[in-house]
């Protein structure tokens, strides 16, 4: 059986869904085993088992996190050999896929990135042009590296669950040679919302919103949504750039996806349109979101969201 | 103060995003005929005119040198390039890199910037945040560790000094200071600078300036390297997703909210 390894960077108190996706798709290529970065709770480490994970390997070093990608790549790289892998998942985060890049050419590996779903023989299918084209794609190499998207699959825990045991890796110490390292960071504060591109449900506000984020706010906070703007929105400073969803911003594909405010040009359908179901409010009875709005309402967002929001909150009681 | 600047800017020429964008042939390639210098790479070029005009601009003898890979058209991004101030231009052209993917990509431009940097080597190679058609942002780390150069991706600001680089990158929980040592390469955001466009005097300028044309043959490279032959990943198939239709527009006649919220719940959604 191929093993697949799954790399989960700083997994945290608890493991992230998108990890358990991993796994999951994991189990289904061949045998799974997991390497990770950074502290290991027991918590995890028991999740890590019911997902049926068979080996477990930290790097030797333990400042991986002061550097970017480099030398994460270095020790990733030295698991594959240790561990045997053919295939290697990591996450479709911005350095997920950066680490697979360098680890791809240290191993000779074809990469793919924005997997949305992997057969049995390693055929990964992908969106590509923002989502307005499926593909499949395959790498030709003995090794291959996929970075897959969140909300792909539905976590299933293995049948057997397992008690891995973990290897230390050494990475070389050359690995933090030619590196770009952090030297400060400033944590900005927490919205307590989900992270944008893993929420089950998106709000999203563009021009229309005027300045005014509160109604879309209140509306995800009853629906446990993260906040997305348009670039028009975050231009103008109405609220921070990584909300941005589009072109230059983020790809979402939710469950559901309620545009308020936002016309619906190109760049910005770019970034929604594999969402399951779109809502879209605008004044603007011409506005192009409503050619793919699977429900639209023409009207004021300052009236209909709050409504919305009150409505939602009577049926909880 | 260091020593004069040499910085590689990579251009992209690419489908046009305001229009629908299409993929065609056997290789499932992007159709490029409504094609322009990607809209992200201009911040790059942007931020390395910004390094040198601080340092004496061209006059000193630092350089800014576009380089584009891709079939002819890709002189187009080259020349808009030179036209908004880059010093020189490098088109990177051959019918062999047709189909590359990344990492055939990044092999060209790795020997194209060995090849540029034979005497003097580059300071910095910059790029934009991502091409606006593939997507797959790992051209820039592919390069940096062929090129065994440390990477910064995502800077918000950009700074140098002596043989180091300063950089801020801003994530969605917290927000960096990045240092690294000097040759890198750094792809910066569009969140850095305000990039300028091409003026009369800049167009006029640009018709004096060099553009070489470089072929695989002389950086080095074998035809087997690069295109489909040399990539490690192939696309299968492509398919146009199925537009998607509209469904039920309402106007508001004052309980738009609720009929929301019943939409919502008959789709599970609540």
């Amino acid at each position: 059986m191929p093993k697949v390894l799954v790399f989960i960077d700083n997994p945290g108190q608890v493991l992230k869904k998108s990890s358990l996706e991993l796994l999951t798709i994991a189990r289904s290529l061949g045998e799974p085993a997991v390497a990770f970065n950074g502290e290991l709770h027991d918590d995890v480490a028991r999740s890590l088992g019911e997902y049926g994970a068979q080996a477990l390997y930290r790097p030797s070093a333990d400042d991986l996190d002061d550097y970017l990608v480099g030398p994460k790549a270095s020790y990733l790289a030295a698991a594959v050999q240790t561990s045997g892998a053919t295939v290697v998942l990591a996450e479709n985060s911005a350095e997920g896929k950066e680490i697979a890049a360098r680890l791809g050419i240290k191993l000779g590996a074809g990469v793919i990135t924005d997997v949305v779903g992997v057969e049995p023989d390693g055929t990964a299918h992908k969106s590509v042009l923002a989502g307005s084209y499926t593909s499949t794609a395959k790498a030709t190499t003995p090794v291959a590296v996929l970075t897959v998207k969140p909300n792909s699959i539905t976590p299933e825990p293995a049948v057997t669950g397992t008690a891995p045991a973990t290897t230390t890796i050494e990475v070389p110490e050359t690995a933090t040679a030619a590196s770009a390292r952090i030297t400060a960071r400033n944590d900005k504060p927490a919205s307590g919302r989900p992270d944008l591109t893993e929420a089950r449900i998106v709000v999203a506000g563009g021009r229309g919103v005027d300045g005014d984020f509160g109604p879309l706010e209140e509306l995800a906070d009853v629906l446990g949504a993260a906040v997305g703007a348009s670039r028009a929105a975050t231009d103008a400073g109405w609220i921070g750039h990584d909300a941005q969803v589009g072109q230059t911003g983020k790809t979402v594909s939710p469950q559901l996806f309620i545009s308020a405010g936002i016309s619906g040009a190109i760049q910005q359908k770019a970034g929604m349109q594999t969402a399951k179901v779109i809502v879209a409010v605008n004044k603007d009875a011409e506005s192009p979101v409503f050619e793919i709005a699977d429900f639209g309402i023409v009207g004021d967002l300052f009236k209909v969201l709050p409504q919305a929001t009150e409505e939602i909150k009577k049926r909880r009681g | 103060m260091e020593e004069t600047l040499k910085i590689i800017v990579l251009v992209k020429h690419v489908p046009d995003a305001q229009f629908d964008r299409h993929l065609t042939g056997e290789g499932h390639t992007t159709d490029r005929s409504e094609s322009i210098l990607s809209e992200l790479d201009e911040y790059a070029l942007e931020a390395a005119l910004q390094l040198i005009e601080a340092r004496g601009g061209e006059a000193a003898g630092n350089k800014v040198i576009a380089l584009s890979m891709g079939p002819a058209g890709a002189v187009n991004a080259v020349k808009k390039s030179l036209q908004i101030g880059a010093t020189e231009g490098v088109h990177l052209s051959d019918d062999a890199l047709a189909g590359s993917d990344a990492a055939a990509t990044s092999l060209a431009l790795a020997a194209a910037i060995r090849h540029l940097g034979a005497e003097t080597p580059a300071d910095l190679i910059l790029t934009g945040m991502a091409s606006t058609d593939g997507e797959t942002s790992l051209v820039p780390a592919q390069l940096a560790e062929r090129l065994g150069l440390p990477q910064v991706t995502f800077a918000a600001s950009l700074e140098l000094d002596g043989g180091k680089l300063t950089a801020r990158r801003d994530g969605d929980s917290h927000s960096d200071t990045i240092e690294a040592p000097l040759p890198a390469v750094v792809s910066v955001t569009d969140q850095i600078n305000d990039p300028r466009y091409p003026n009369f005097k800049g167009i006029m300028a640009a018709k004096k300036k060099t553009i070489t044309t470089l072929s695989l043959a002389d950086i080095g490279v074998d035809a087997s390297q690069v295109g489909r032959a040399g990539s490690w990943t192939a696309v299968e198939t492509a398919e146009a997703r199925p537009p998607r239709t509209a469904g039920t527009i309402i106007t508001d006649e004052g309980d738009a909210g609720i009929q929301l919220v019943e939409f919502l719940a008959a789709q599970k959604l609540l």
